[in-house]
């Protein structure tokens, strides 16, 4: 019993359903998938450092000391609008607890009534009206619950995202409510030191050929060929996306809504979301409030959850036979005896047995989001 | 298994009166398990306006024994309130908006945010409500962040017969008091 007492501090995002990977004890949120990241990471810090040690001493002895000074200043805000955008919650809705699951259940059984056996049930669909305009609420199967408007499953993190855009591995993490804005000043900022490093790339070269001519000026900066090319065709990607943003930003849409053609077309009506007004689009999307995380990645699980669970590798076999531990698994006439928290960890810790066994019941969600990828490819 | 619940009814009242000297969050967690949940109902979000954070206001016929209509709507209404505080778009949390973009976010490492300044009073808020008027009755709201802002959680307790009676009724009792 007394090693049963030795308990570890479980957090909250060590037992989040989603196929995320956390840092920093849940304070790094991102994808599974990372190599993208890793690229883009190298990508830009290799090409500013070939630029810092190349054209930098050179352009400030001859042009003027503030070049260097601004790249440096342009390439942190890129940093850390990068770091910014991966490593936070995109927006993440959590799953439903199985009493909230089976109260959406009932609601769904009530309004569809009585399907005679052999017909396939209707589709799980509510209609909501948002500024005079019906909009239909889909049911998620992996996480039990009606999707709130604009939101949309990530296949790839098997989450549901709030506000859900698209999912970038570049910075290898969903883009949602919570980070559109750090991933728009992310690409504005990286097409703005795209751009400002090419450019003086050419003053450079340029400068240099009128001294000693330009095969010798090429021959003595190699990393300067290196970066143009980078910048080159970096440059043309960047640079449409930041346009191609900016254009949803002023409408008050999303990557998704856009490729679904939700407010496109002749019968589907007006965006209900946007402002009909450019300017208060964009300072909605751009300065509207922070949102916070609705996860509570950090927070404690109840300590007993671990004292049982540690005890009892097993607990579906032994919950009846355990006598030592006179918690949630006890009839409720014995419950008079739990600790005053007791009651409280049940349901974190019920969960997770049931949580088990959803995945092969979700395999009908997750084909019906490669079939609607396949629609999308088309 | 008769012994075992005297024993416990007993250590709930020393840890009661001699060793727990938060009073009111004790009653509270004694409502959580000295009756039993009999059932819960879910607030759900009112999209009419948006995807602002609002609730239904309509009032839940599992409730109506329970509760007055009145004193329901204002707790959703107040609640309502604060969301809409929070989510305000104007001059303060553009102020707030651009003077982090300067700081490239760096500020929020530091800074509170609006939002999670109001979280913080309606944290508060929900306590307040369930001590004065929910628990009293039965009642226990969850806040809705807890829940990922879908719903407000309301859970309804039913007293559990016999040996939970009395220590039902004494938690209630003694939230009232206090």
């Amino acid at each position: 019993m007394s090693a049963v007492m030795i308990t570890r501090k479980v957090r909250k995002w060590e037992k989040l359903p989603g196929k995320n990977t956390f840092c920093c004890d849940g304070r790094v949120m991102m994808a599974r998938q990372k190599g993208v990241f890793y690229l883009t990471l190298f990508l830009i810090a290799g090409t500013c450092a070939l630029f810092f040690a190349f054209e930098c001493p050179y352009l400030a002895v001859h042009l003027c000391p503030a070049i260097p000074v601004f790249a440096a200043l342009l390439f942190v805000f890129v940093m850390a609008m990068l770091l910014r955008t991966s490593f936070s919650d995109p927006g993440v809705l959590p799953r439903a607890l199985p009493e909230e699951a089976t109260f959406i259940e009932m609601e769904i059984e009530a309004a569809n009534g009585n399907v005679p056996a052999g017909q396939r049930p209707p589709p799980r669909i509510r209609n909501v009206q948002i500024n005079n305009q019906i909009v239909k609420l889909k049911y998620c199967y992996t996480c039990k619950i009606f999707r709130p408007p604009r939101a949309s499953h990530c296949s790839i993190c098997d989450n549901c995202v709030d506000r859900f855009d698209h999912h970038c591995p570049w910075v290898g993490n969903c883009v949602g409510k919570r980070n559109y804005r750090y991933f728009y000043l992310f690409t504005l900022s990286l097409s703005l030191l795209t751009i400002y490093i090419f450019t003086f790339d050419i003053v450079h070269v340029v400068m240099r050929s009128m001294n000693g001519g330009f095969l010798n000026t090429l021959k003595e900066t190699p990393g300067t060929v290196l970066e143009v090319l980078v910048c080159f065709f970096t440059l043309w990607s960047v640079v449409g996306l930041t346009g191609f943003h900016t254009y949803l930003i002023s409408l008050n849409q999303t990557t998704n809504e856009d490729i679904k053609g939700s407010w496109s077309g002749k019968n589907r009506g007006q965006n209900p979301y946007s402002h009909k007004n450019i300017i208060k689009n964009c300072c909605e999307v751009l300065c509207g409030p922070t949102y916070p995380s609705v996860l509570d990645r950090r927070g404690l699980l109840q300590e007993d959850s671990t004292l049982v669970s540690s005890s009892n590798p097993v607990p579906q076999t032994t919950k009846t036979t355990a006598p030592l531990i006179p918690n949630e698994h006890t009839p409720d006439d014995a419950k008079p005896s739990i600790a005053s928290s007791a009651e409280k960890s049940a349901s974190p810790k019920e969960e997770h047995p049931a949580a088990m066994k959803f995945p092969p019941l979700a395999s009908p969600e997750t084909d019906a989001e490669t079939s609607i990828a396949k629609e999308r490819a088309h | 298994m008769h012994i075992e619940g005297y024993i416990a009814l007993f250590w709930d009242s020393l840890k009661r009166y001699y060793i727990n000297p938060y009073c009111i969050t004790l009653s509270l967690s004694e409502l959580r398990h000295s009756a039993s949940l009999a059932n819960k109902v879910f607030i759900q979000r009112d999209y009419s306006e948006g995807t602002t954070c609002k609730f239904q206001t309509k009032f839940p016929s599992e409730l109506e024994s329970r509760i007055e209509r009145t004193l329901f709507e204002d707790t959703v209404k107040t609640l309502n309130n604060y969301y809409a505080e929070a989510e305000k778009i104007g001059g303060q949390s553009y102020l707030e908006g651009c003077l982090a973009c300067a700081t490239a976010y760096l500020i929020f490492l530091c800074m509170e945010t609006r939002y999670e300044k109001v979280l913080k009073k309606i944290a508060k808020y929900i306590q307040e409500q369930n001590e004065k008027i929910y628990a009293p009755r039965g009642l226990l709201i969850t806040d809705p962040i807890e829940r990922g802002m879908r719903v407000i959680e309301i859970s309804i307790y039913e007293d559990r017969g016999s040996s939970g009676s009395s220590s039902g009724s004494s938690s209630v009792s003694g939230s009232t008091a206090r």
